[in-house]
């Protein structure tokens, strides 16, 4: 069936003229018509629109247009539901921007375009990417497609649960603290951190400036260096955009771990791992040192500081960044007899709760009088952080860690303890505030019910092209990437 | 009791760039109501900004300008607060970290020079304007986002025509700059006083009341000279003031409160995190410094030292630079720079308003204006020559000595021709003779009227007149 392609798959299939890029969209929205039911990965999605760029990436085809100048050419793509295109919607699975449409394409969108995707479908989200299992979307929660009871994690939960659902060929997300790769470990694909300034953010809805950044979700290693290719590069539009040069990420995959020097952190391993995630870990340190990896204990001992410093520096950086939405030029606005009720009555109803505690969160630690005391103290801390990064980098090429510390939860478990919920983004939290790569990638599953674990490799700044390398190496040498969840 | 009026400015301007702040839309005044906006200026999901390199240059030339210290590290803030005309219900500002600081400004007031201490020169980018109609509220966003300097003074002023004379020369400095038009009429320059009042000899300021958005110089002085009274007054009769933000009310030429203390905006700054910090390295900087220009004091000062020309004078060069360049050029050299500055002032400034033309469309060099002083100080033609001399010049442009000659300007100061119409004056007309000779020394003047219709006007008015007298009484 065409919809179990990989994204290198497909393209084959595309080169050799096998199969069209009409079929391949048709057999995503086929897929979708038959599963999604269950899973409500897509919030919506432009048929008509997305057969049309098909069509259009068929006629470069046939013109002659090649993936080696167009890796995407009539690849469908779907987006997380905060990147803006043109004419289409950007909820972010929120119901404060009411029949938004965006008036322009983002660098992302725009350079995918470029590399000839077909873009189709806004992806359920936690609303402004604000947690860790989409329970927090507007629009109703997306479930995982390995066990519907539970949650594909979050904030992109749309994104993985589309891709391990094989609604579509992968899927671009965000993550701010984790927001990609706990979904990806959650839901069995491949999630890509890049490193911050990387990938442009213009024309991606803002969470938290300094820690978002935008990366792909795959079914296999290959497909996510195939899209970090297209999406990568300096970006006028973004001046934290760095301007290095962009490796050819797919030519440099293959070889093995020889002399790879991985380091495994002490304080990650951590006590209230679940067993079988940690015996999925054990055995995945034991799979790189077989293939030639070194392995180093290394200490970052700032890593418990993560988790406080992420809520004071994202919610205080989200407090402003969400001022826009007021009712004033878009969105939907439920007005009040003067401006400041308008703001009051909209925002009271337009955000969910856990957007409007994180919004009240921020601006506490920013008022007048703390700021000190939290958001400066916490900028402190990050530094710290990122020296641990730093320091451990110096001697060992990646890290190697478990994803999440626990498989994917039953959908409400959480939701009245928002500190459980943080606390699934322990591990991965840290190489944001660094702004650091990472990735993670399948590792096993539990036995009962069967989920899968994540692994994740953590690489230095613009060491994507090393990491996709590692996580490639370890793929390739087990399983657990060719597994799919029964629908 | 008698008190001391303490004043601080902080005065915004716009500044003199093709586009806005953050993004390519022009910064132009008076288009129809957001028309010059996109998604980056009207504060869509998912824009940045990015900042205009030439505001960065004009805010740093400014601080040149205003002698502050330029560090190598500013960044970008946040200041958070919700206003309709706030695209992004923050304003990208620089709080901690500004651009420039600790310069000052001299200028004119009184008798004397004044100096004013700035605390600092930063950007940020202008809000939008809120119109309101019959039944509802619009926004305007064209002026969102225009680079928007603000210059902040110390509490160095102590009267309300030093405030306004302050404001003047900091105005003045801008455009001499080329940091901006400083257009009043546009709403390039906005004002916020802070106004407070001691018992003379206190070293504690008073309780400051801060008088918000004014946008000309007379109301900013007028606003003060309100406001102190009132502050006075209030003490005198017992009472306390309170700190407070106020508004001038220009119309009913008074001041009202707007929201006290308790009810200040938390503005929550923040780093900007979209935007990097900005590290000018030396290069940079080198550029900007090759812009620095004179400043219209120190011009003032040295038209004045240099070529001894009334100060009247050097205010008509420092309010016409142009004109003042001619000036310099012309009198390169010269003995007369007072001839030369009046030749400049009187005659070329009338007629380039007369004609509507500028110094730089003049079809002659300033070493014209040089000569044309030189050849009517050496008696070679007469000042009405001069004139006419001048005239040709500005017509057709050539030199004043060709011009004389071709004209046939020069004037007859030898003896000999002279001499002879003299004798003929005289001898023609005995009765003035006579006159003269018996103590009617006006009576001369029928004589040298005489001789200058022999000569057709080329005598030498100066030289027939010794001559006559000479033959007369001789």
């Amino acid at each position: 069936m065409l919809h179990e392609l990989t994204l290198s798959g497909l393209t084959a299939k595309l080169a050799a003229k096998k199969v069209s890029s009409r079929e391949a969209m048709q057999a995503c929205l086929d897929r979708i018509d038959a599963v999604d039911g269950q899973v409500n990965a897509f919030m919506s999605i432009d048929r008509d629109d997305a057969l049309g760029q098909a069509d259009a990436a068929d006629a470069a085809l046939a013109k002659g247009n090649t993936h080696a100048a167009q890796p995407l050419l009539g690849v469908p793509i779907s987006l997380k539901d905060l990147f803006c295109a043109k004419g289409q919607p950007a909820n972010c699975s929120s119901k404060i921007l009411g029949d938004f449409l965006s008036p322009y394409d983002g660098t992302v969108v725009r350079k995918l375009r470029d590399a000839g995707a077909v873009l189709f479908g806004r992806l359920n989200m936690d609303e402004f990417a604000m947690g860790s299992s989409t329970e927090n979307s507007a629009f109703g929660r997306s479930n995982n497609p390995w066990d519907l009871e539970r949650v594909p994690g979050g904030s992109s939960g749309g994104c993985a649960a589309a891709v391990a659902a094989q609604e579509c060929f992968g899927s671009i997300g965000t993550d701010t603290g984790g927001s990609i790769r706990q979904p990806a470990a959650l839901c069995g694909c491949v999630g890509l951190k890049p490193t911050y300034g990387r990938v442009s953010r213009y024309g991606v809805v803002a969470f938290a400036s300094s820690l978002d950044q935008v990366g792909p979700l795959t079914k296999e290693v290959r497909d996510s260096a195939t899209l970090l290719g297209a999406m990568s590069g300096h970006d006028p539009h973004d001046s934290t955009s760095v301007p290095t040069d962009v490796p050819d990420y797919v030519a440099e995959l293959g070889g093995d771990l020889k002399g790879t020097k991985l380091g495994l952190p002490r304080e990650f391993l951590i006590d209230g791992i679940d067993p079988e995630v940690r015996a999925a870990f054990d055995a995945a340190v034991k799979q790189c040192e077989a293939l030639g990896a070194e392995i180093h204990e290394v200490s970052m001992p700032h890593t418990e500081y993560g988790v406080a410093t992420y809520y004071i520096v994202a919610t205080a950086e989200a407090s402003a960044n969400l001022a826009r939405f007021d009712g004033i030029r878009y969105g939907d606005r439920v007005d009040g007899d003067d401006p400041f009720s308008l703001y009051c009555n909209t925002r009271g109803q337009g955000f969910g709760e856990e957007v409007k505690r994180r919004i009240i969160l921020g601006t506490y630690v920013l008022s007048s009088g703390y700021y000190d005391a939290y958001y400066l103290r916490a900028q402190k801390a990050r530094t710290l952080i990122k020296r641990d990064f730093e320091q451990v980098f110096e001697t060992v090429d990646a890290l190697i860690t478990p994803t999440v510390p626990a498989p994917a939860f039953k959908a409400g478990e959480k939701m009245d303890d928002p500190l459980q919920m943080y606390l699934s983004d322990i591990f991965t939290i840290s190489c944001n505030l660094a702004g650091t790569c990472g990735i993670s990638l399948p590792c096993g599953f539990t036995s009962e019910p069967k989920l899968p674990i994540g692994l994740q490799f953590l690489g230095k700044p613009f060491g994507e092209s090393e990491l996709l390398q590692i996580a490639h190496a370890y793929e390739q040498a087990t399983p657990w990437h060719t597994e799919r969840a029964a629908l | 009791m008698e008190y001391e009026t303490v004043i601080g400015l902080e005065t915004h301007c716009q500044l003199k760039t093709k586009s806005k702040m953050f993004c390519g839309c022009a910064n132009q005044f008076g288009a129809e109501p957001n028309t010059n906006v996109c998604p980056v200026c009207l504060g869509m999901p998912g824009v940045l900004p990015v900042p205009n390199e030439r505001a960065l240059q004009l805010t740093t030339l400014t601080g040149y300008l205003l002698n502050c210290e330029v560090p190598r590290f500013a960044k970008f803030d946040r200041k958070n607060y919700f206003y309709p005309d706030v695209c992004k219900d923050y304003q990208i500002t620089q709080f901690d970290f500004p651009s420039t600081t600790t310069g000052h400004v001299d200028f004119e007031f009184g008798d004397g020079i004044e100096r004013v201490r700035i605390t600092r020169a930063h950007i940020e980018e202008d809000v939008g304007k809120n119109n309101h109609f019959a039944q509802h509220s619009g926004v305007d966003f064209n002026r969102a986002g225009v680079p928007l300097l603000e210059i902040v003074s110390e509490p160095d002023l102590r009267s309300a025509d030093m405030a306004y004379e302050y404001l003047n020369a900091l105005k003045d400095i801008l455009i001499y700059g080329g940091i901006s038009d400083c257009d009043m009429e546009k709403g390039m320059v906005r004002c916020d006083v802070n106004i407070s009042v001691r018992p003379k000899g206190e070293e504690k300021l008073g309780v400051k009341v801060e008088i918000k958005n004014m946008n000309t110089f007379s109301g900013v002085r007028r606003a003060i000279n309100y406001e102190v009274p009132r502050q006075i007054e209030t003490l005198e009769s017992g009472g306390t003031l309170v700190q407070e933000t106020r508004r001038w009310d220009d119309v009913a030429g008074i001041t009202e409160s707007m929201r006290t203390k308790e009810h200040a905006h938390d503005y929550r700054y923040l780093p900007e995190p979209d935007i990097m910090p900005l590290k000018p390295d030396e290069a940079w900087l080198a550029e900007v410094r090759s812009h620095i220009v004179e400043l219209p004091l120190a011009r003032k000062q040295r038209f004045v030292s240099d070529y001894c020309i009334p100060a009247q004078d050097a205010d008509v060069f420092v309010g016409n630079v142009p004109l003042g360049g001619f000036f310099e050029k012309a009198v390169e050299g010269a003995k007369n720079a007072k001839a030369i500055a009046n030749w400049v002032i009187n005659n070329l400034q009338a007629r380039l308003i007369e004609t509507g033309t500028t110094v730089d469309e003049l079809k002659f060099e300033p070493v014209a204006i040089r000569e044309l002083v030189g050849i009517i100080d050496a008696g070679t033609i007469s000042s009405k020559g001069g004139q006419e001399v001048f005239a040709e010049l500005f017509e057709n442009g050539g030199s004043p000595v060709v011009i004389v000659e071709a004209k046939g300007l020069a004037q007859v100061s030898e003896s000999g021709e002279l001499d002879k119409w003299c004798r003929e004056a005289i001898d023609s007309n005995p009765g003035p003779a006579d006159d003269y000779r018996n103590g009617k020394e006006n009576a001369i003047n029928f004589l040298k009227g005489q001789v200058m219709k022999a000569s057709r006007g080329k005598a030498n008015p100066q030289v027939v007149g010794e001559t006559l007298a000479k033959l007369l009484k001789g």
